[in-house]
């Protein structure tokens, strides 16, 4: 039984990949260093990373899979469930073991199909972290947005803010991972703060780093969205389905009020003596 | 001062609510050369209302003063209400704040109509011409046309606007009538064919002149409100269906009506008929990507869809000759069509089946949805279902489970979402 462990980059994890090949060691388990193998009688290699050899990798997989399907590779890493090295190692295996290409399109094989639903499950939270993050001004005029996300999007989120917000400096900041993307109106860098704010964690920025007019728009946003509410309709179960509570966190909108919703009465209906359409 | 913005805007997106349509898609700006925004077709919700709708632009009116007098708005002449109007640079202001705060994809403007249609209009493209010229705003804007206004204005207003929309909201000309005195179709329709030539000019002046500048690049829309008037379903899809061949809408949107009003031309109701409104959707889906006819849906014997399953299977328990198909050779129009089977099963299914025969097992690898389809198809010959069921049965099976279990009932219809695809 071969246990072989990488620093916990995804160059990292393609470089075991290549290494096990080189070998023909094929991988029971793969860890980051530091991890314990699961049997007493494994045999351990840890494989220190190497650019080269990755891009080897990388590059001898572009060729046999569409786009999507290599993104998935790296969403795989992304995910950082426990198993996910072996998973990509097994998908791996399958795409360089198949003379045609197209593979990731056979959905009878149970890795194909894991892979693709890790790639469903990433695009997902990507696309919900780039609908609820909440950008709040400071003094400085940076644009800052905490985030902690359940599996490590940021990466995959970056180039979607730089586009969009290609005029204003930004930071996003994963307080779980300890990491962030700052743009300086040129490029975008990774940053770690030392001492992050407390408040940061909770999604909140300390108030008196805020610009003055940062509480009004929050507050104007909370007001719309109070507004933009019909009560008739209301619905909670998919209210909660689309917008789960493990992000109202990120959201102004889900925040307490400073002042009580006031609905506006602007129907006129009798009380009472509704009847029901056929 | 401040207190006035946040009361203009509660009282302005307060009355704007009730139009449903709030698609942020088909909007294509690229942001060249650090501006603010980009937006690349794909619309994305930046939150969800408490009953469950998509949350995507600031959508207001700019003013609620109006001269018009329609039953079923809460702005019109005859309400007693408070009556305010932002002025253009608010509305640029709060556009812009909101999305930099990344709350917002863009703007939806509408407006009631202020002294005449094209004063209002005017207003409108101003919002519109300032966000993109000076503050080089690439994010969504949408515009709706002042029934009435002119064809310069919309013109222009297509110049700056990611998409155009102009109400019909009630089906027939005597509804109108009704309810909406003022207005008539001509008046609805005019604006609607002047943005489709337009559309349609512009398409091919591209083809020859890469410059031409972009006409409402995410198309035209409009909205009909359901139940406020005795149309019935048959009428809505045939409309609808007409809409999209013959004035390129994008989209046509459907507003279950909300009761705001006690006049006696207006139906009494409860709670807004948010069934019927979820099978209209589900029946243009059908109708705009699915490949169905509005006769397949509804016909003169059943005017209306069934309320209790969605369009597609009742077409197909309508239509047992067709099944069961073979999944492994039948035609992609063909599997589209197979209840429990979506778009995106259908495209799978094609795919996969060129590596090897697929098997129950690799179709609910797949995400079909194997309680419906089983009555409709075989997997390398093989059947689910030992018994032919009759349509009764099939139909009692899906929606109360098959042990008979009848308090599946309430959640199967109050869970709207569940029947779609
Ligand atoms: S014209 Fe528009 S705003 Fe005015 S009453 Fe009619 S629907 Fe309402």
């Amino acid at each position: 039984m071969h246990f072989y462990t990488y620093d916990g980059s995804f160059e990292g994890l393609l470089t075991v990949v290549f290494e096990a090949y080189e070998r023909k060691e094929w991988p029971d388990q793969i860890g980051k260093a530091g991890e314990a193998p699961a049997g007493i009688f494994a045999t351990h290699h840890f494989i220190p990373t190497q650019e080269a050899k990755a891009k080897r990798v990388w590059q001898g997989l572009a060729k046999k899979l569409s786009q999507a399907a290599l993104e998935n590779v790296y969403k795989t890493y992304l995910w950082e469930q426990p198993g996910c090295e072996m998973l990509l190692f097994r998908f791996v295996r399958l795409v360089f073991a198949s003379p045609q290409s197209g593979i990731e399109e056979n959905f009878a094989e149970p890795v194909v199909q894991k892979i693709a639903a890790i790639g469903k499950q990433m695009f997902r939270e990507k696309h919900r972290m780039e609908a609820f993050i909440r950008f709040q001004r400071t003094q400085d005029g940076l644009f800052v947005a905490p985030i902690n996300p359940d599996f490590n999007v940021l990466p995959l989120i970056v180039g979607h803010f730089e586009k969009r917000y290609a005029d204003q400096p930004w930071l996003i900041y994963d307080g779980r991972r300890a990491y962030g993307a700052y743009y300086d109106l040129e490029q975008v860098q990774l940053v770690s703060i030392e001492e992050l704010p407390k408040s940061l964690k909770k999604g909140q920025l300390p108030t008196d780093l805020l610009t003055e007019v940062e509480p009004l728009y929050q507050q104007l946003w909370q007001v719309y969205f109070d507004h933009v509410n019909i009560p008739e309709r209301k619905n909670r179960k998919l209210h909660l389905r689309h917008m789960p509570k493990r992000y109202w966190k990120y959201l102004t909108e889900k925040k307490p009020r400073v002042q009580a919703h006031q609905p506006i009465q602007n129907k006129q209906l009798p009380t009472g003596v509704y009847r029901l359409q056929p | 001062m401040q207190h006035t913005v946040i009361e203009k805007l509660s009282i302005l997106a307060d009355s704007a609510k009730y139009d449903v349509s709030c698609s942020s898609s088909g909007g294509k700006r690229k942001n060249e050369g650090k501006g603010l925004g980009n937006a690349e077709g794909m619309g994305i919700c930046h939150s969800y209302t408490e009953d469950g709708r998509c949350v995507s632009l600031l959508k207001i009116l700019l003013t609620n003063f109006c001269i018009y007098d329609c039953a079923y708005c809460v702005s019109r002449k005859s309400n007693d209400v408070k009556r305010v109007a932002f002025t253009v640079q608010e509305v640029v202001d709060l556009t812009i704040n909101f999305y930099r705060r990344n709350y917002i994809e863009g703007l939806f403007l509408s407006s009631g109509i202020f002294k005449d249609a094209d004063y209002t209009m005017e207003r409108l493209v101003r919002v519109a011409r300032k966000l993109r010229q000076e503050h080089k705003f690439n994010g969504y804007i949408h515009l709706k046309t002042i029934p009435g206004a002119s064809e310069e204005l919309i013109r222009e207003a297509g110049l700056y606007a990611d998409r155009l929309s102009v109400n019909i909201e009630l089906p027939t000309e005597a509804s109108l009538q009704t309810l909406a005195p003022e207005k008539n179709f001509t008046e609805v329709l005019t604006p609607m064919s002047h943005i489709k030539d337009q559309l349609v000019l512009v398409k091919e002046e591209k083809k020859l002149f890469k410059s031409t500048p972009a006409f409402a690049p995410a198309g035209q829309s409009t909205q009909l409100i359901v139940g406020a008037s005795p149309e019935n379903d048959r009428q809505i899809l045939t409309l609808a269906s007409g809409l999209y061949q013959n004035y390129e809408l994008k989209r046509v949107y459907y507003s279950g009506y909300v009761p705001v009003t006690a006049d006696s031309r207006l139906p009494l109701i409860s709670t807004p008929p948010i069934i019927r409104e979820n099978r209209l959707y589900q029946a243009d889906w059908l109708l705009r990507l699915y490949g169905f006819g509005v006769n397949e849906l509804v016909d003169e014997q059943n005017p209306q869809l069934d309320l209790q399953i969605d369009p597609k299977l009742a077409w197909a328990l309508r239509n047992r000759q067709v099944f069961p198909l073979e999944i492994n050779t039948a035609d992609y129009e063909m599997i589209v069509r197979v209840p429990g089977i979506g778009l995106k099963s259908a495209k799978k299914i094609v795919a996969a089946r060129r590596f090897a025969p697929l098997t129950w097992e690799h179709l609910r690898q797949i995400g079909v949805v194997l309680k419906r389809a089983k009555y409709f198809i075989t997997a390398g010959g093989r059947s689910l279902e030992r018994r032919e069921w009759d349509e009764e049965v099939i139909r009692r099976r899906i929606l109360f489970g098959e042990k008979g279990d009848r308090n599946g009932l309430w959640g199967s219809q109050l869970d709207l979402f569940s029947q779609a695809g």
